[in-house]
Order: structure tokens, then sequence, then C-alpha cells
């Protein structure tokens, strides 16, 4: 019975690339750039933040009609992510109890077009975490090995930050940090005055200029609409369409690719095909070598939807590790009222679309009762109103004196209402912490062996259960931040998440760090890649977002991407010449 | 659009949502409405399905929400009132986007109408403004212990409150009231100088 005709495409590409977010874009731009025909396949549409078509940077709330609620996207109207925690047509699942939540986007660049652009390289002891501590697992790789291309992508992309002199949060290039804000120099003062350092945050965005093909950062605190001066880095600015101007990528959007092609006698990766998301036709493409980076989750529902008599298990998965120790960062977060803040002078203080200063982990966990660190992010400050401002307010305005000094009821109208709003404006914090988690191998996505997405493509079952290391250092957080709250004279807002609620830590997903479920070893028996992020089974495959990673440190995890992508797409080239590929 | 449809999009802008003229993204027939930029096919045909639908509220209901909008925002000094910032559109939308809203907002409704005639012997609307107010009054404060006949209310006029002032401050007219003075091409050279010291703090490091 023939369903349909799958067309095949004469050309053999070099490299094809799966996915354009941070990993696929960095491959798709170093081979272009060394010469390489690349096809680059984006389950996505094409993006590009400086065409007005899709510009949303420095619109109006009221220039949506539900003033950018979440509606039809995660972000909001205005947000640079088509996608979210929920995409028609293509689900997935999770065992009972042991939810995990997946956030996707579906365009040129993937989440790199709205991401926080927080840009942390790992220290020495984030690649040696197991050995250090006992728990969990080295990486097959050092920071020596990552060094010279943290170094290069700094220059490449550009990012702020200050020399620190940290052992574990090593400097980089950096352009200027911008100055903190009022709220932020008021949590320096009051966290530093109580040991926890604040410094400037780190994120890859540009103060200063770095080419002619980009401009300068003009101070909108809207990098997750995508910055229309190429300012703030995503992938589809600074890394696929670059690409595309070196006449050497063909980028296919709307390729949803189902799985990877294998050569049954040789047991190398031939090609993959694809599904045409708007004519729904379905294509093989061929290359000599198939370059994953469909995000961490999606690159392993990949290589298990790659099932052939050769590979039983799906691909590059003899270990059968494929999957396992999938692991999300931490994340618990508390905001706080200060009143020395009310009635502010206003002024434009949005400056970049993110946190000026941010405290790295500064603690010794051989003293403490949980086995890994943190980071926190502030924020706060006069923002630009957006869906749901003001409300809540019934919690608030009951327990500050008016203007009267007089204590008045909670909630209310009319004028006294309007002014409350005026007086409280720019009058808050939060703070939110970001942590390593312990990978374990019971963390995992699979198959869901009853599903599949509106391709006909089997989709993934998750089951994810925190440990009591994350527990515990989610309480930690708690009692950090109240402490950094009362320092800096404010009201803790809302009630302290206790033990029933595991201290408010987040649902595992929720923070969208995950990496881990094609992990790299030196061992083929217990991992799938080696430390170039090749597959031991299949030589001509590699992966190169975060599914190779071991562990997340206590970092945010795209500046490592970039990195170990740029490094895998150096050592391909290198085999290549040395036609070991 | 036939034309009909144009009209209601037209009567839309009249109620105070923000409508434009046409964005060429989207596949004919030729809206009346000017979508936002980078919306998806699927985003931008609902976008327009919601703002050529019939409304949602009853000409009752639109003029009960107008009047409990402008209680709770009400014009003063420095700003207009909240249906004068097209409050009441905003929420009519929502209805239409958000339908799970549908039932708190139009039982609310009826809750307080009902609750109007039982002691004042008219719909919220058709009572005295004194009236109003003493209505307002007693569901207005959910930190104040209320007679049990009263709590459905306390939590209606919460979600109504919400609503208003999120419509409200999101508004060209709330955000000028509420003195917001970014989203524009800005360089930031850190908190001016008598803000500075109004706080006592300062840029240079302390020695070490
Ligand atoms: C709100 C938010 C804030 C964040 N902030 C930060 C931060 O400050 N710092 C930080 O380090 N990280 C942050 N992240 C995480 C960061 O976005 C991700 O780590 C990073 O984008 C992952 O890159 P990736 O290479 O895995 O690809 P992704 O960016 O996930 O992109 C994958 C691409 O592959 C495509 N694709 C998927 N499946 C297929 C398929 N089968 N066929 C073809 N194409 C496919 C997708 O459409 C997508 O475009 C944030 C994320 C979010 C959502
Ligand atoms: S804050 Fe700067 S980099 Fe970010 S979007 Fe605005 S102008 Fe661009």
């Amino acid at each position: 019975m023939d369903l349909f005709q799958i067309k095949k495409a004469p050309t053999v590409y070099d490299a094809i690339v799966v996915g354009s977010g941070a990993g696929g874009g960095m491959a798709a731009y170093m081979l272009t750039k060394a010469g390489a025909k690349v096809l680059l396949l984006e389950a996505g549409g094409y993006f590009d933040p400086a065409d007005p078509k899709y510009m949303t940077q420095l619109k109006w709330p009221y220039e949506s009609p539900r003033r950018g609620a979440s509606t039809t996207r995660s972000g909001g109207d205005f947000d640079a992510a088509w996608g979210g925690w929920e995409i028609e047509g293509e689900p997935y699942t999770s065992k009972p109890g042991a939810d995990f939540f997946w956030f996707r986007s579906r365009m040129l660049g993937g989440r790199t077009n709205h991401w926080g652009r927080i840009s942390m390289r790992f220290g020495p002891d984030d690649f040696r975490r197991g050995s250090l501590s006992g728990v969990g697992d080295d990486w097959p790789i050092g920071y020596e090995d990552m060094k010279p291309f943290y170094d290069r992508v700094d220059k490449l992309i550009g990012v702020f930050g200050s020399v620190e002199n940290l052992h574990n949060e090593p400097d980089g290039h950096f352009l200027p940090p911008p100055k903190p804000r009022l709220h932020e120099l008021m949590l320096k003062k009051a966290a530093t005055g109580i040991g926890i350092p604040v410094i400037p945050s780190r994120l890859s965005i540009l103060t200063q200029p770095i080419n002619k093909e980009r401009g300068q950062c003009f101070y909108c605190r809207q990098c997750n609409r995508g910055c229309s001066a190429y300012a703030d880095f995503s992938s589809s600015s600074v890394l696929c369409i670059p690409a595309m101007k070196t006449g050497n990528l063909t980028l296919q959007n709307n390729a949803m690719v189902r799985e990877v092609l294998t050569d049954a006698k040789t047991g190398l990766a031939t090609g993959v095909s694809y599904v045409d998301t708007i004519s729904m036709q379905e294509m093989s493409v061929y290359g000599k070598t198939i370059i994953l980076g469909a995000s961490t989750c999606e690159s392993a529902r990949l290589l298990l939807n790659s099932k052939s008599s050769r590979f039983p298990n799906g691909l590059a998965n003899s270990s059968g590790v494929v999957g396992k120790y999938l692991n999300d960062s931490t994340g618990a977060s508390r905001s706080g009222f200060v009143p020395a803040l009310m009635d502010r002078k206003r002024y434009n203080e949005d400056g970049v679309g993110g946190m000026h200063v941010f405290t790295p982990w500064w603690l010794d966990n051989k003293k403490l009762d949980f086995p890994r660190g943190y980071h926190i992010e502030y924020g706060g400050g006069m923002g630009m109103p957006g869906y749901g401002f003001g409300g809540g307010i019934e919690a608030l305005n009951g327990k500050i004196p008016g203007r009267d000094g007089k204590m008045k009821p909670a909630g209310g109208y009319g004028a006294g209402l309007k002014d409350d709003m005026r007086r409280f404006y720019g009058a808050y914090v939060s703070m939110s912490g970001r942590g390593e988690p312990i990978p374990l191998e019971s963390n995992y996505c699979e198959i869901d062996p009853n599903a599949v997405d509106k391709y006909g493509i089997p989709t993934l079952r998750f089951h994810y259960k925190w440990s009591d290391a994350e527990i515990k250092q989610a309480k930690h957080m708690q009692d950090t931040f109240e402490q950094i709250i009362e320092a800096m004279g404010g009201m803790p807002m809302g009630n302290k998440p206790g033990k029933e609620q595991n201290y408010g830590l987040a649902a595992p997903g929720r923070i969208i760090h995950e990496v881990g479920t094609v992990r790299m070893g030196n061992d083929p028996a217990k991992s799938a890649l080696n430390k170039f992020q090749q597959a031991h089974d299949v030589k001509n495959l590699f992966v190169v977002d975060a599914a190779p990673f071991v562990t997340q440190g206590d970092k945010n995890v795209t500046w490592t991407i970039l990195a170990a992508s740029m490094r895998t797409s150096e050592y391909l080239i290198d085999q290549v010449k040395r036609k070991n590929i | 659009m036939k034309r009909r449809d144009t009209l209601k999009a037209l009567s839309l802008t009249s109620l105070g949502l923000a409508v434009n003229p046409v964005e060429a993204a989207v596949p004919e027939p030729k809206p009346a409405v000017k979508l936002l930029p980078g919306r998806q096919k699927f985003e931008a045909e609902r976008d327009l399905k919601l703002l050529a639908a019939e409304p949602f509220f009853t000409p009752a209901e639109l003029q009960t929400v107008t009047l409990l909008s402008d209680i709770i925002i009400p014009a003063d000094a420095k700003s207009g009132s909240a249906s004068q910032a097209g409050v009441p559109a905003f929420i009519e939308f929502m209805m239409r986007d958000q339908p799970r809203n549908q039932t708190p907002m139009r039982g609310g409704l009826r809750w307080l109408n009902a609750k109007c005639v039982s002691r004042y012997g008219n719909p919220f609307a058709k009572c005295t403004k004194e009236q109003q107010i003493d209505m307002v009054e007693q569901i207005a404060y959910p930190g104040k212990k209320v007679p049990s006949d009263m709590t459905q209310g306390v939590a209606f006029f919460t979600y109504l409150r919400n609503f208003v002032l999120g419509g409200f401050y999101t508004s060209k007219m709330g955000i000028e009231d509420l003195g917001y003075v970014g989203n524009t091409p800005n360089q930031w050279d850190g908190v001016p100088e008598d803000v500075l010291k109004q706080y006592g703090l300062s840029y240079e490091e302390p020695k070490k």
C-alpha cells in the first residue's frame, strides 16, 4: 500500500544540521565559513528580528488586543518564542507523578530569540563535580579543553561582564557592563553586607559595537522580543543569517525531521527524512555527516526514533543510555516590596534586557547539607506595564500606611487605589535561584509506546522526580532570599513556601535548562558520544545541543552549548581533512 | 471581510480597542484591523476571528462593567477613568480570547444584580449612585470579615479589580499616569545623580 510518495533529493550535502538554535546555528556557521556545503533543517518558520514583518520591539501593550497576554504563546504576544509549553499537534506525556515540562520554540534560531542572554562559562569545578564530591559523574573533558572555545565565542558573539578573578566563575573577554539600576544598587549593598557577593551580570548584549554587521544596544530592556539592531545574541541574527551569506548554506524551514537514515551495511548515517509541515510532503535528504541540534529532548527523540535492524534500540544507543540522565536546573523564587522605593522619581531605567547584577554561587557545599550550588538572578525596577499589571494589589495595599500615615483596608477602589498604584510603582524586587541538580539515571525521556504527533512521529514520555539534594537546595534559596529582602528593609511578599511545597522548587523542566539525554563519556558502554560529541557507534553522527552534557553546572548552559558546538565543528573539519570521516 | 464584519470591527474601535489598518502578512480576506507583527498564521487567523466575533457582553452587562470599571478607576486630576482608557472593550475582548473568564464574569454580574434587586429593588445599573457605592463597599475589601452571603461578591470584585487595573495601566493613559518613560531608544548611564544622593548610594566601590 503506497500511502504517500517520499521525495528524494539528488544533492549529497557535506553536512546536514537539524535545528537552528544555539548548537545547530553554531555548527552551521562554523562549517559554512570553512567552505562546507550545509543543509540546515528547521522545523519552524523563518525569523529575522530586523525585518519589520516580525518586529515587536518598541511596541506598546495596547498594540495587542489582549495587552500581550499569553493566550497563544507562553511568553505573550510580544515575545519572540513561537511555541512554548504546549504546541498544537505536538504533544508529549509524563508518567503520573513524575511530570516534566518541555518548552519548545519553532522558528529560525529556536529558543535563542527570546532567551535571557545570561551567558556564563562553566568553571573548572563544574566539569568534575563527581570526583570533587563523590556524587554524580565527571565530564570526559575539563575547563582547559573548553577555555579556548569560550574565548572565541566571547569574541565572536560578544558578552559583557567584569573581571573578578573568582576560581569557579572564570573571566572572559568582556565588554563593559551596564551600571546597576537603583534597586540593584540597593540589593548589592544589602547582600554584600550579609556576606553574599553581588557582581555585574554576564549577558551576551553589545554595550559596544563589535563589528559592522551588528549594532549597539540602545537599552530598551526587550531582548526577549529579539533585537532589530542585532545587538543581542540570537542564533537567527548572529549565526544563521551570516551563514546564509557565505553562499554555502541551504536553509530549509518548516522541515520537521522524522529520523536519521543509515546504511545497513556500513552502519553510517546517510541522511534524514523529514515532513514538510506546510505541504505535509515526506522528504529524504542526504549528507556525508549528520549533526543533531534539535535541543536536548528532541535530539534524544530523533535517535530513539531512528530504529533499524542494525540499531534496534535506536541510533547511537548500544549503551541504552539515550534519554536517561535528563536534568534541568533547580529554581525557586521570592519577591519583596521595598518601602524605601515608594514614590520614586521617574526616569528611564529600562537598561538592557535583563538584570545588571547577579550573585554567583558563593558557599562551600562541604559545609552544607546539599551537594551542589546555585546562583541568584535579580529583577525589579520601573518596567513597562504588561498584561496583569497591578494584579494582586489586595495582598499588599492593606499592609502599607497611606500618605496620611494611617492603614486602610486591603483592596478598595477609587482615587485611593489609583494613588496606591502610583506610590508602589517600581518598588518591588524579585530573586530567583538557579541551581545544579544531581543527574539521575531514573530521570529520563523515552518514546511513548501509544502516542504520535500530527506528523505521525512517535512522541516523548517523561519521567522526572527531584531528589532530596534539590529540595534541600531550594530550602537554602528561600532562607537566603528572605535574608536579602530583610537586609534591604523590604517586606517579603506572599507566604514563604515550606516543606509541603518543596520550598517552592519549580517542577522539572520549568527552568528550561534541560541537558543530559545523550551523554558524552569515554566509556562506550556508559555513554552515547565521545568527548567530541561524536557517536561512539556511528562516526559520522554528532550532537551539538545540550543533550551531550554530563551535568548542568550552577550556570545557565547556553554559552557552553555554543563553545562545545564550535569545538565539535572544528574537530569535524579536522577529521574530514584527515579523511577519517 | 464582509461589510457587516467590518462594521463590527469598527464598532470595537469606538469602544476604545487599539485597531489600525491592514497587515500584509495575513492572508486574505483583507482585514480591517492591523495585527501585531510577527503573528504566526494560526495566531493571525484567530485574532481576526475574535475581533470580528459577536460581542460577549449584552448591552446591559457592558453598561454594568463600565460603571464598575469607573468606580474602580475614576478620573482624577492626573488622568481619566477606566472607560475613557478603553478598559471595558479590553475586558470584552478577554472574554472571547480566554473563554474560561466567561462564567466568573457573567455569573459575578448576575450575582451583583440579584443582590442589588434584593437590597435596593433594582439591578446595579439602575441603582442610585449612593446605592451603587453602598453595594461596592460590601465587597471591596477582601481582608475584612463579611457576612457569608457576601463572600462570592468579594471574590468577584477582586477578580474585576485586577482586570480593570491590568487594562487601565496597559493603556496609553494609564502608562502616562504611572510615569513610565521608557520603551524608546536610550543611553543608560546609571541612576541620575540626584536620585543616588537621595538614597545615599554611589557607584564608587568602597575601599577594600
Ligand atoms: C524564557 C527562556 C529564558 C532562557 N534564558 C536563558 C539564559 O539566560 N541563559 C541560558 O544560558 N539559557 C537560557 N535559556 C535556555 C536556552 O534558550 C537554551 O539552552 C538554548 O536555546 C538551547 O539551544 P539548542 O541548541 O538546544 O536549541 P533550541 O534553541 O532549543 O532550538 C532547537 C531548534 O531545533 C528545532 N527542531 C526541534 N526538533 C526538530 C526536528 N525534529 N526537526 C527539525 N528541527 C527541529 C526547533 O524548532 C528549534 O528551532 C532560556 C530559555 C527560555 C525559554
Ligand atoms: S536591550 Fe539592547 S540588545 Fe536588548 S533588545 Fe534592547 S537594544 Fe537590543
